[in-house]
C-alpha cells in the first residue's frame, strides 16, 4: 500500500466529517493567520524602507550629527541634541584631508515650504536642500535639462535652483521653467535645471524639491541654524570600509573628540540602516513567532481532543479495515495523515487569509504588496509539526485496538 | 495439503483471578473446497475458533497451519497479510464502512493489498457484478437494503480471491427468505470451487454445508460429513 492510497484514504474520511475537521481547524486557521498576517506587514514595510534607505547610492555612507534611526527610551534625543554642529568648516576639513573618495559633498534641509512663482504657490510640501556640487554626485541626482549646480555658484552663493517634476506641475503648466525666477521664502532664485523624476517610496514624491547651492541656503536660513549631512562616495567597493574607519579618524580630530570619548556624530550605510531595521522587526518577529507557537499548541491540543474522539467513534472503522488485512502501520499512518493534512489545510487557510489581510493593511500603510515566503514556509513546516506531535498518540491508540474488539464496538 | 490444520488448540481467557477456557481441545484438517458448518449453542467457543481461524486471534497453546504455514507464531503483520489474502469474511452485521459507498467498500481489501487504483475499480465492479449488485456500486450502506449489504458484503470478501470465506451468522440479520437467497449465493460459491466456512447456530443454515462441526464447551462434539457435495435445492435464488 503506498502513500498516495493512504493519502486517498485519510482525504476521504476528512471529507466524510467535513463540519467537524472544519471546526478542528479553526485554531490553526487562527495561529498561522496571526504569524503570517503580522510577518506579511513586516515584510511589506521592510522592502519599502530597504528600497528608501537605498536612495544613499553605492558605497555611499553619511555623517551627520543624529543617528538615522534613534532608538532608546525619551532622553535618548537630548544626548544627540547636545552635540556640537557639523558645520561647513569640519565639512571642507574632511574634504582636504579624507583619501580614497570619489566624491565627497555636503548638505542641508528644510521641509514643508512653499514655493512662489508670480501668483502661483506650491502646496507647503516642498524639501529645500542645499548642496555642494559633491552632494549632488553622492545623491546621484540627475539634471534632464538645463545645468546643474556648479563650484562657481556654491562659491558666490549664486541665486539659483534646481528644481523637481513636482514643482514644475504646480508653478509652470505649459510654461519653460528654465530662466525664470522662483521664490523661496522670499529669497529669490533663479532656475538653472531639472532634476531627473525619482521613484516614490512610501506613496510619497521624491520629487518635490528645490536643490540650491549650500551657501545659498545658508544666507536663507542662517549659517549656524543647522548642522550640515556630510556624504562621502568611497572609490571603490573594496576601499568603502577603510573610507568610513579614515572618515571617523578624520571627523574625532576635526571635532577634537578626546581620545577614550564616544563620537561625537554618527555615521551611517545603507547596509548599518538595514542591519539597524532588521534589529528593530527582529524583536516584533520573535514576539509573532511565540503567539503563534502558542495558539498552535492549544490548536494541537484541540486536533487531538478531536483525533482522540474520532478514534474511539470510528473504532468500528477499524476493525473492518484490520479484518480486511489492514496493519498497524497502515492504521498509524492514516490518522496521523489525517492529523497533518488537517493542520496543513488550517496552514493554508491562515496564510491565504494572513497574506491577503496583511496585504491590505500594508496597502493603506503605502507600501508594496509582498508575500514572506520564508515565513510561508515556516508557518506549513509548524503545521505539519503540530499534526505530528499532537497526531501522533491518537493514531497510536488506533492502530493498536484489537479486531475483535475493534469488530464487537457497537 | 490441508488447508486449515488445527492440532490441540486451546484458548484461555484471564478474567480477573478466573481462567475461562473458550477452547479447550480443538483439532481439524480442512481440505480445499469443503463446505462447513460450525455449530453450537452461545459460550460453546464457535466464535472464538471463527476468529482463531479467520487469523484475527493466536491461540494460547496447539499448533494452527494455514496452507502449511504456521499461524500461531506469526507477528500481527502477517497476520494482517494473511487475512488480507487468503480469507473473506463475511459478518453478521455486515461490517461495511457506513460512509463509503458499494464499490469503495469492496474496494477496500485491494487498497491494503497494494492494487492500483484502475485495478481495484475494475475487480471490484466484477466482483460487485458476481453477486449481482452491478447497478448499486455507487450506493452507500444505507442506500441498500439488508440482504443487499450483505452481498456487498461477499462481494468484499471474494474480491481478493481468498482461500477460504468465513461466514459468522451470515443470515442472523436478515429476514428468512433473504437469508435463503444469500445462502443460494454461498451455494453458487462453493460449487464454483471455493471453500467456505459457516458459524450459525440455526439448524436450518447449517443444512446446506457439506459438513457440520458441532462445539460444546470448547470441544468438538461431533464432526459429520452430511452429504457427499451440496445438491442444488428448488431453483436458483441467488440471482434475484
Amino acid at each position: 500500500m503506498d502513500f498516495s492510497q493512504i493519502f486517498s484514504v485519510s482525504l476521504n474520511s476528512l471529507n466524510n466529517n467535513k463540519l467537524r475537521a472544519s471546526l478542528t481547524i479553526l485554531g490553526v486557521v487562527v495561529g498561522i493567520f496571526s504569524i503570517i498576517v503580522i510577518m506579511t506587514i513586516i515584510t511589506m514595510l521592510q522592502n519599502s524602507i530597504e528600497n528608501g534607505v537605498s536612495q544613499l547610492s553605492k558605497n555611499t555612507f553619511q555623517i551627520q550629527k543624529f543617528p538615522a534611526m534613534m532608538g532608546g527610551g525619551p532622553g535618548s534625543r537630548a544626548k544627540f541634541r547636545n552635540r556640537k554642529d557639523i558645520t561647513m568648516e569640519d565639512f571642507y576639513k574632511l574634504e582636504e584631508t579624507l583619501k580614497g573618495v570619489k566624491y565627497i559633498g555636503a548638505e542641508q534641509w528644510q521641509f514643508g515650504k512653499v514655493i512662489k512663482y508670480k501668483n502661483l504657490s506650491t502646496n507647503p510640501n516642498i524639501q529645500i536642500i542645499g548642496e555642494t556640487t559633491g552632494g549632488i554626485q553622492t545623491n546621484d541626482w540627475h539634471v534632464e535639462f538645463g545645468r546643474s549646480i556648479n563650484e562657481q555658484d556654491v562659491q558666490y552663493s549664486a541665486n539659483v535652483c534646481l528644481i523637481g517634476n513636482d514643482v514644475i506641475e504646480k508653478l509652470f503648466p505649459g510654461i519653460d521653467p528654465i530662466g525664470q525666477t522662483i521664490k523661496v521664502d522670499n529669497y529669490p532664485l533663479m532656475v538653472i535645471g531639472i532634476l531627473e523624476q525619482q521613484a516614490q517610496m512610501f506613496g510619497s514624491s521624491r520629487d518635490s524639491r528645490v536643490v540650491l547651492p549650500i551657501s545659498t541656503f545658508q544666507n536663507i536660513y542662517g549659517r549656524r541654524s543647522r548642522s550640515v549631512n556630510i556624504m562621502v562616495m568611497s572609490e571603490s567597493k573594496e576601499n568603502y570600509d577603510d573610507v568610513i574607519e579614515s572618515a571617523t579618524g578624520h571627523m574625532r580630530t576635526i571635532r577634537k573628540v578626546k581620545p577614550g570619548e564616544e563620537n561625537d556624530f554618527d555615521i551611517f550605510s545603507n547596509e548599518s540602516m538595514i542591519s539597524q531595521i532588521n534589529v528593530m522587526t527582529g524583536g516584533i518577529k520573535i514576539g509573532a513567532l511565540v503567539v503563534s507557537i502558542i495558539a498552535l499548541l492549544a490548536a494541537g491540543v484541540g486536533i487531538m481532543n478531536i483525533m482522540l474522539v474520532s478514534v474511539t467513534e470510528r473504532t468500528k472503522e477499524i476493525g473492518i479495515r484490520k479484518a480486511v488485512g489492514a496493519k498497524r502501520s497502515n492504521i498509524l499512518t492514516q490518522f496521523l495523515i489525517e492529523a497533518i493534512v488537517l493542520c496543513l489545510i488550517g496552514g493554508f487557510v491562515g496564510i491565504l487569509l494572513g497574506v491577503g489581510i496583511g496585504n491590505l493593511a500594508g496597502s493603506f500603510l503605502n507600501a508594496q504588496s509582498a508575500i514572506p515566503y520564508d515565513w510561508v514556509a515556516i508557518g506549513l513546516s509548524l503545521c505539519v509539526l503540530v499534526g505530528i506531535i499532537f497526531g501522533t498518540y491518537p493514531a497510536y491508540k488506533a492502530s493498536n485496538l484489537d479486531p475483535i474488539e475493534a469488530l464487537r464496538y457497537e | 495439503m490441508n488447508i486449515i490444520k488445527i492440532e490441540h488448540i486451546a484458548k484461555i481467557y484471564q478474567l480477573g483471578t478466573q481462567e475461562v477456557k473458550a477452547l479447550a481441545d480443538v483439532s481439524l484438517k480442512l481440505d480445499k473446497n469443503e463446505y462447513v458448518a460450525i455449530m453450537g449453542p452461545s459460550g460453546s467457543g464457535k466464535s472464538t475458533l471463527m476468529n482463531m481461524l479467520g487469523c484475527l486471534d493466536t491461540p494460547t497453546s496447539g499448533i494452527y497451519e494455514f496452507t502449511g504455514k504456521n499461524v500461531s507464531e506469526m507477528t500481527d503483520n502477517d497476520l494482517a497479510k494473511i487475512r488480507n489474502q487468503e480469507i473473506g469474511f463475511v459478518f453478521q452485521t455486515f461490517n461495511l464502512l457506513a460512509r463509503s459507498n458499494a464499490l469503495h467498500n469492496v474496494e477496500l481489501p485491494l487498497i491494503y493489498a497494494g492494487i492500483s487504483a484502475q485495478e481495484r475499480k475494475e475487480r471490484a465492479e466484477k466482483a460487485l457484478a458476481d453477486v449481482g449488485l452491478e447497478d448499486r456500486i455507487h450506493h452507500k450502506p444505507n442506500e441498500l437494503s439488508g440482504g443487499q449489504r450483505q452481498r456487498v458484503a461477499i462481494a468484499r470478501a471474494l474480491v481478493t480471491n481468498p482461500s477460504i470465506i468465513l461466514a459468522d451468522e451470515p443470515t442472523g440479520n436478515l429476514d428468512s427468505k433473504t437469508g435463503e437467497e444469500i445462502m443460494g449465493l454461498f451455494n453458487e460459491l462453493h460449487e464454483k470451487g471455493n471453500t467456505i466456512i459457516l458459524v450459525t447456530h440455526e439448524e436450518y443454515i447449517a443444512e446446506h454445508a457439506v459438513r457440520i462441526i458441532r462445539l460444546r464447551d470448547g470441544l468438538v462434539e461431533s464432526d459429520d460429513v452430511v452429504r457427499k457435495r451440496y445438491i442444488p435445492i428448488k431453483n436458483n435464488l441467488a440471482k434475484n
